[in-house]
């Protein structure tokens, strides 16, 4: 049995009178990647704000490695070793590629500065193929090398766990399937991943484990095979007649 | 360091030389015309060092300043002048620490509003301490000559193009920059924006206030309606506007013509000096959104010229 990494028990978050996540409880063990998956508005987005910090929970607790994230600030949680990416592309437009990446190196979980942070961000560009780009202004880029730039500055940080929060959305499918290579090829060295996703062929090709939210409650969980099946959940996706 | 870096900090050195050496050389004219520049160079570099990478516009510089200039008029008879600037920057750094820990947390339009009805706040309260205790203005005398404070001004202005060259170089420096560009992925990544802008916001706050001690002398008789001016605020920040934020250099590329041609005017036809600010101001908005500083890099990309 392989160690627990982050621990979400009981999550509540309410805006007003809307509860967007309902008590929501499940286990991420190390080198897993959970996908939490969902119809549109379901509080998938809100779940992975809780846990980077963006969103404090109104109730229940977020442990990473037995430390309490509820509550903490979006930059102590970084620090503690939760990195993210941004459901729309998130870049530093004045910055180049690399400046970008050192962003992320400078000031997360583990902290490089300098040449050795020079170093560590262009081994990081070259392994997700944007070694051609490195001196660029993020404004010359494709779009799947802005996202390439966003999960390279999350990864410079070595966090303890990545949040891709609809990572592969707006990918046409040579990129899609190149997409999912690279984030295969994370898991393969052995990262802890939660990712939320929409395109079902991620999900099934990467995720060890899914979360399946439906407004704002956990209805399912399991491996993909399992929960995709699932009556309750098809009931979720597809409406009563076609469960 | 690199070979440039060296080769800057030499050129650096000799500029700031050649500078000391106007009281020297030139006419008394240009010694008044040279305090002023020294003046605006300091304060309008030292707000770019913090308003340029957060884009956080500052309009408090006339509230540092004016407690600046009131340090002096209370200590210069009982402290050693050299001392006023001093404390002036300690004062104007805690005061910057406590506005920044209130109003950094808001963003945009919300904190220009704060910083500039914060010298009105200062300027009103002083005005009422002064009619409690029945004093209207202070007298400033002293025997400094201009061209001792024209000196100070160029050794304080040293002290902040250092102070941004070093930070430059920072962590925090780094910090301001990804701030400036996505506060939430600076966040995100890891950064205590709030810390860090408030540590940078003292920056031009010290910087303000120690000018304003230097040159309380040259005012001789100061109150609050000349000290908190609000004029002054409006006038650094289209200075280092017109110059540029982008470069340590920029703001004194605003500072010289806009000084020069601010003096013409005033002798000219002193009521129409508000004409010129607006003008930069449209200047800066229709044709030179980065100032001087990103005309000189868009020319320089054009006509060939590797960095």
């Amino acid at each position: 049995m392989s160690k627990i990494i982050l621990q979400a028990r009981d999550v509540t978050k309410r805006f007003g009178g809307l509860v967007a996540v309902n008590g929501v409880s499940f286990d991420v063990t190390e080198h897993q990647v959970m996908g939490i998956i969902g119809p549109n508005g379901s509080g998938k987005s809100t779940m992975i704000n809780m846990i980077s910090g963006s969103f404090v929970p109104s109730a229940g607790s977020i442990q990473l490695n037995g430390r309490e994230l509820a509550g903490q600030p979006a930059h102590k949680v970084a620090r503690l070793g939760v990195g993210r990416t941004f459901q729309l592309v998130r870049l530093l437009p004045e910055l180049t590629v690399t400046q970008n990446v050192l962003a992320g190196a400078a000031f997360g979980h583990r902290r490089r500065w300098g040449p050795e942070a020079e170093r560590f961000a262009h081994t990081l560009l070259d392994r997700l193929g944007l070694g051609q780009v490195a001196g660029l202004p993020v404004s010359a880029l494709t779009y799947i090398d802005t996202k390439r730039v966003e999960l390279a500055r999350a990864l410079a940080g070595e966090p303890e766990v990545l949040l891709l929060d609809e990572w592969l959305a707006g990918l046409n499918p040579t990129e899609l399937s190149t997409g999912i290579d690279l984030i295969k090829s994370l898991r393969d060295e052995g990262r802890t991943i939660i990712l939320v996703e929409h395109v079902m062929d991620a999900i099934r090709s990467l995720c060890d484990r899914c979360v399946v939210m439906s407004s704002g409650t956990k209805i399912a969980e399991g491996t993909p095979a399992e929960v995709l099946s699932d009556r309750e959940v098809i009931r979720a996706y597809l409406g009563d007649d076609d469960a | 360091m690199s070979t440039r870096e060296i080769r800057n900090l030499i050129v650096s050195a000799l500029l700031i030389g050649l500078c000391c050496l106007l009281p020297v050389y030139g006419s008394p004219y240009w010694l008044t015309m040279g305090t002023t520049i020294a003046m605006y160079a300091v304060l309008s570099t030292s707000w770019a060092l913090f308003s340029g990478p957060t884009h956080y516009i500052s309009l408090a510089t006339a509230a540092f300043f004016g407690v600046g200039t009131f340090v002096t008029g209370l200590g210069f008879q009982d402290l050693p002048f050299w001392t006023l600037p001093v404390i002036a920057a300690a004062l104007g750094a805690v005061l910057a620490a406590l506005v920044g820990m209130v109003t950094l947390r808001l963003s945009g339009v919300y904190f220009v509003i704060f910083t500039l009805g914060l010298a009105e706040m200062v300027r009103q309260v002083v005005t009422w301490v002064q009619n409690q205790t029945g004093h209207r203005g202070m007298y400033v005398l002293t025997s400094l000559t201009e061209r001792e404070i024209y000196w100070m001004l160029i050794a304080l202005a040293s002290l902040v193009f250092l102070a941004g060259w070093l930070i430059g170089r920072s962590k925090l420096g780094f910090a301001l920059r990804i701030i400036g560009n996505d506060e939430t992925v600076a966040k995100h990544s890891g950064i205590d924006t709030a810390l860090a802008k408030v540590l940078l916001f003292m920056v031009p706050g010290a910087a303000a206030a120690a000018t304003g001690a230097i040159l309380a002398p040259r005012y001789i008789y100061i109150e609050p309606s000349t000290a908190f001016a609000p004029l002054l605020s409006f006038q650094v920040v289209i200075m280092a506007l017109l110059g540029g934020t982008g470069r340590l250099w920029g703001p004194i590329a605003g500072v010289i013509p806009f000084t020069l041609l601010w003096e013409a005017i005033t002798r000219q036809a002193p009521n129409q000096t508000l004409l010129l600010l607006g003008l930069a101001f449209l200047l800066i908005v229709y044709v030179l959104p980065g100032g001087f500083v990103g005309l000189w890099d868009r020319l320089r990309r054009r006509y060939g010229g590797n960095q």
